[in-house]
């Protein structure tokens, strides 16, 4: 367990498929603890000896490494160590799986986006407006990643989209291998929506690919508005920001000019949407979006 | 936050590409901008490490600093941060450093 992380290494992953309460479990990347090793290396070391020598001498000078060094110093005195070049990435294989998703995503015209931001931003709420709004439209699916609890999935069923929960447990992100597993439960159909809600975090999702086609950042007023500045790598990594609940904002201290402005700091190209999933305010140009990322003129333009 | 299941990443490519060997030293490279913490990659090293291959391994971490080419004026800028501008004030920023997150080598004790 660190300390700054807080994820510990026995991490259980557990995908629940909503339709049908059919459940998988994952281990997380396999645990070098079950590879045994050798732990004889040195100690059978030994010099040996090619001049012959008279054990019947008093005076074991000659051959005193034979016997009296230490196996330790032994080993030390006939050890080599060889560098090896690895050259490797170390999110080589989150990587590389997420690539597959990428390519099975498009091969299908699916839009997958990585939704991604603080624990409370409005991302589910979000979600269920956005399914109730445009579901007669475009087939939507929905990945939820949360460390506990199936309610987020629950609350996507409800509003009518099928949904598969991944429970991280201490892990504070999706995984690549992760999205996998969710998609063999869902098996999402041609030219579909697939919305995949991050855990809760701006920083670790930002590192781990799921081979999404564009990670989305939602942030709401009751947030600061000086987050893109606090957490660069997110709002470097993402195509769009969401500012939610703005239906709020005449309540709290939140300069939108200066979010966006501070956004566009991190990221110049960033778009941003400013929107209330409560009062519908701005998700005509959300609903927009989507459709220009879908590359389809087959969504319905938005109250 | 992530530090931990980088570290595991880290011990499972090495004790996999060690194959049985025992690892004296393990060295990583580390970007400024990676947003990877190396001081709580070497505290959770040693706990990830034990009873493996690597079990006692020294750690070795090459940071390397954030570095981008002006799109604009073609000058290099060295960032400290994931964003930041060009002397010229341009924020078009192609970077070119700073981002790694590799494992360089490993070294095997052989008798
Ligand atoms: N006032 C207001 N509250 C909202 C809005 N969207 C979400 N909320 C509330 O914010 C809280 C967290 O929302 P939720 O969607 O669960 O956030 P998530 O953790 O990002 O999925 C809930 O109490 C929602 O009712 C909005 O547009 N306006
Ligand atoms: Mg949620
Ligand atoms: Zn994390
Ligand atoms: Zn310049």
């Amino acid at each position: 367990m660190c300390t700054t992380c807080g994820c510990d290494d026995g991490a259980k992953i557990t995908v629940t498929n909503l339709q049908t309460g059919q459940q998988d479990h994952m281990e997380r990347a396999a645990s070098p603890q079950a590879h045994p090793h050798d732990h004889h290396h040195g100690d059978g070391h030994h010099h040996g000896h090619d001049h012959p020598h008279d054990h019947d001498h008093p005076h074991d000078h000659d051959h005193h490494h034979d016997h009296a060094e230490s196996p330790a110093l032994a080993a030390v005195a006939g050890l080599h160590a060889v560098t090896v070049d690895l050259e490797r990435a170390i999110l080589d294989k989150n990587d590389r799986l997420a690539e597959r998703n990428r390519a099975w995503f498009e091969g299908r015209e699916i839009l997958a986006l990585n939704l991604v931001s603080s624990s409370g931003a409005g991302k589910t709420t979000l979600l269920e407006r956005t399914i109730r709004d445009l579901k007669s439209e475009i087939a939507i699916n929905v990945i939820e990643g949360d460390q506990q609890t199936l309610n987020d999935a629950e609350r996507i069923k409800a509003a009518g989209a099928p949904a598969v929960q991944v429970n991280t447990g201490t892990g504070c992100h999706l995984e690549a291998d992760m999205v996998r597993r969710g998609l063999d439960f869902l098996r999402p159909a041609f030219g579909s929506l697939l919305m995949i809600e991050n855990v809760g975090n701006l920083v670790c999702p930002a590192l781990f690919d799921l081979g999404e086609r564009a990670k989305v950042v939602v942030l709401s007023v009751t947030e600061g508005d000086d987050k893109p500045l606090k957490y660069p790598h997110m709002f470097k990594a993402a195509e769009l920001m969401i500012i939610s609940k703005i239906d709020l904002a005449p309540h709290v201290d939140f300069d939108l000019d200066r979010c966006e402005a501070m956004a566009r700091e991190v990221n110049p190209g960033i778009r941003s949407i400013r929107l209330s999933a409560r009062t519908g305010e701005g998700l005509g140009d959300w609903y927009e979006w989507l459709r220009q990322a879908r590359g389809s003129a087959a969504l319905p333009a938005a109250e | 936050m992530h530090e931990m299941g980088i570290t595991q990443s880290i011990v499972a490519i090495v004790v996999e590409q060690a194959a049985g060997r025992k690892v004296t030293r393990v060295t990583l490279e580390i970007g400024k901008l990676a947003a990877v913490m190396p001081d709580a990659i070497r505290f959770c090293f040693d706990v990830v490490a034990q009873g493996s291959a690597l079990d006692g391994a020294a750690l070795d971490i090459v940071e390397i600093p954030g570095r981008a080419r002006c799109l604009d004026c073609g000058g290099e800028v060295m960032l400290a941060e994931v964003f930041g501008h060009c002397a010229c004030g341009s924020r078009r920023l192609e970077r070119l450093a700073g981002e790694e997150l590799n494992i360089k080598s490993m070294e095997l004790e052989t008798a």
